[in-house]
């Protein structure tokens, strides 16, 4: 299909984080309003991409100045990245009007700044998840660590300071083994484009240079994403930046980077040689991402500190989609997929939640949860409801993914996968009772619920984990199976 | 012993391009002023940087510039044109590292301000003391 919308997700919040960038020398009240018609020229693009893919089911390509692919930069929208990006411009949407309330009380002079940085950052995600180009890939990915470094930064303290800082030593680790990767692919294919380089590769599977550039690539999107024994820049970079930007980094960044885990895997190199040629190595990442389901739930466990146990319920949602999309069956890869919009839906609510508590009360610690519910009762029944769905109680969306999951681990009869997942439920359930507990088994002093402009987008999101859940078959049957059936055959 | 001999010599800036980067790394994870892993950083990136450079390089071959001129079109022959596409790529790299450096040591200026020192170790101890 020969159209603009592919273009415009990507260009639109581009041109107007200079756009917002000169117009704060002038009249800073309207950088919020450039910065969110931005955001909904991008939103109602991306889903009009997914409308079409839907509707006419092929696949939406876009030739960068015109030139073709193999040699030129292409566009190329698929049903797994179709269904990632109207998510990611959703979430993006709706945390700048929660955040505005925030931004001009913490940040009076630098508000500007923020949208600038804020905009580039989702410019880089949609970019990273729309492109077809390996290196175009890797260019976007930088503009997303250097916003989310700067960001994080604009924590204030001297820790997240230092937090951001490590996760830069980490990021450019990471990255460069990404880089490293896609050079050692193109010394062997000469090309660089995605579908150009599945064609090729095929026939040099046996070659140990591929071997190499895989290795190093996953490698680098480990590092990136915070797979378990990676995972150590994530807690302090999520915990110490202000609480708008955690809300959209902590979603988003993560599970865009499981989407290029997925996209490299079976749209780059293929399943006959990631499950073919490389057999026996999908049992080891299994066995690690059980490992990291249960670390991070243990280690959620140990902390007082509400920040830090989000922290850690992610580093153990990474685990079900790493595991999920290297069980190398149909069902764990659909479980995989619809736990990376679930899981950014339920990321970001969870998110607001607390952020919405985080706001009012100015206190981070589970016993100063007291009093919640009685206090902030709309802020507790988003609580509620993303504490249920992270649980996977049916029916909120959590249940769905976890339930393909465990299907698929089942099918490839990896039994310690299976049952991190399910103990995994458990430690949440614990952990959500736990905040239950505090806040509801004490009395409320006063009313104070947090303001509207955070409240509503909280409930939209808790309502979409409810109209998701509900909607999980035809999503499954329309648009992830169709990816399934390519990648799986 | 002959064979990896060999096998060095003839793959000389891969082994290179290896040790810079080691060297790199190392200075990321043993080094403890900060602006020393930065530097070291930055090393560790260049290493990538020659890499991805003598990757389109061969010999006996000139610039990618067609010799003859634009009304004369003759056979080309790849073999004696440089493949410039990682040398450009390499241009969007640099950018990168750059930029990377530059928000890095930003970054770095305002923990010097915050902790009076840009010592690791005396600033997790200034951590721990305060906690």
């Amino acid at each position: 299909m020969e159209t603009l919308y592919p273009a415009l997700t990507v260009i639109t919040p581009l041109i107007f984080a200079f756009v917002v960038g000169i117009v704060s020398w002038i009249n800073k009240k309207i950088c919020f309003w450039l910065a969110l018609l931005s955001l909904i020229v991008a939103f109602i693009s991306s889903l009009k991409i997914l409308f079409y893919i839907t509707t006419t089911s092929s696949i939406v390509q876009y030739k960068l100045g015109g030139w073709p692919p193999p040699i030129g930069i292409e566009y190329r929208i698929d049903w797994l990245n179709g269904l990632i990006l109207p998510i990611i411009s959703f979430v993006a949407l709706l945390n700048l009007i929660a955040s505005k309330r925030f931004m001009e009380k913490e940040f009076k002079e630098k508000e500007s700044f923020f949208y600038i940085l804020y905009l580039l950052f989702t410019t880089g995600l949609l970019g990273v998840v729309i492109t077809g180009d390996l290196f175009n890939l890797y260019v976007l990915l930088e503009i997303t660590s250097l916003t989310a470094y700067s960001m994080i930064a604009m924590g204030g303290t001297g820790r997240s300071y230092l937090a951001s800082l490590n996760y830069l030593f980490l990021g450019v680790i990471g990255a460069s083994f990404y880089l490293l990767g896609v050079g050692y692919v193109y010394i062997k294919t000469g090309s660089l484009n995605m579908v150009d380089v599945f064609r090729i590769l095929p026939h040099i599977y046996n070659s140990e240079t591929v071997l190499v550039g895989f290795i190093f690539c996953m490698v680098g999107v480990w590092i990136k994403m915070g797979l378990f024994p990676l995972h150590t820049w994530l807690p302090n970079a999520y915990t110490f930046s202000p609480i708008s930007v955690s809300r959209i980094i902590a979603p988003l960044m993560t599970k865009v980077m499981i989407y290029v885990m997925i996209r490299v895997m079976f749209s780059v190199f293929g399943r006959w040689y990631v499950l073919g040629r490389l057999y026996g190595v999908n049992e080891f990442v299994v066995l690690l991402a059980s490992c990291a389901i249960i670390v991070g739930g243990i280690l959620a466990l140990s902390q007082r500190d509400i920040r830090k146990v989000l922290c850690y319920i992610i580093v153990s949602e990474i685990g079900y989609m790493v595991g999920g999309a290297w069980l190398g069956n149909p069902n764990g890869l659909i479980g995989a997929i619809l736990h990376i919009l679930n899981d950014m839906l339920m990321t970001f609510c969870l998110f607001l939640a607390f952020g919405n508590v985080f706001y009012t009360r100015k206190k981070t610690k589970i016993e100063d949860l007291k009093g919640l519910f009685g206090e902030m009762p709309y802020t507790s029944a988003g609580l509620v409801l993303v504490g249920l769905s992270i649980i996977g109680i049916p029916p909120t969306c959590g249940f769905f993914s976890k339930w393909y999951l465990i299907l698929g681990a089942l099918q490839a009869k990896d039994h310690f996968f299976a049952v991190s997942l399910i103990l995994s439920s458990l430690i949440n359930v614990i952990l959500f009772f736990r905040f239950f507990e505090v806040g509801l088994f004490s009395k409320a002093s006063y009313k104070k619920e947090a303001p509207v402009s955070m409240i509503v987008p909280l409930f939209i999101v808790s309502l979409m984990l409810i109209v998701v859940g509900i909607c999980s078959g035809s999503i499954v049957n329309k648009i992830i199976n169709e990816f399934v059936l390519v990648a799986l055959g | 012993m002959e064979k990896i001999l060999d096998e060095v010599a003839t793959k000389y800036n891969y082994w290179i391009y290896i040790f810079i980067m080691m060297i790199g790394f190392y200075g990321m994870i043993g080094k403890n002023n900060l602006i020393k892993k930065l530097a070291a950083m930055n090393i560790f990136q260049t290493a990538i940087i020659l890499f991805y450079v003598s990757m389109g390089y061969k010999k006996n071959a000139t610039i990618p510039i067609i010799k003859t001129t634009h009304d004369v079109i003759t056979k080309i022959n790849p073999q004696e044109y440089m493949n410039p596409l990682p040398h450009v790529l390499m241009l969007t790299a640099i950018v990168v590292s750059v930029s990377t450096f530059g928000v890095a040591l930003a970054i770095a200026i305002k923990i010097y301000q915050h902790y009076n020192t840009l010592e690791e170790d005396e600033i997790l101890s200034n951590i721990k003391e305060k906690d």
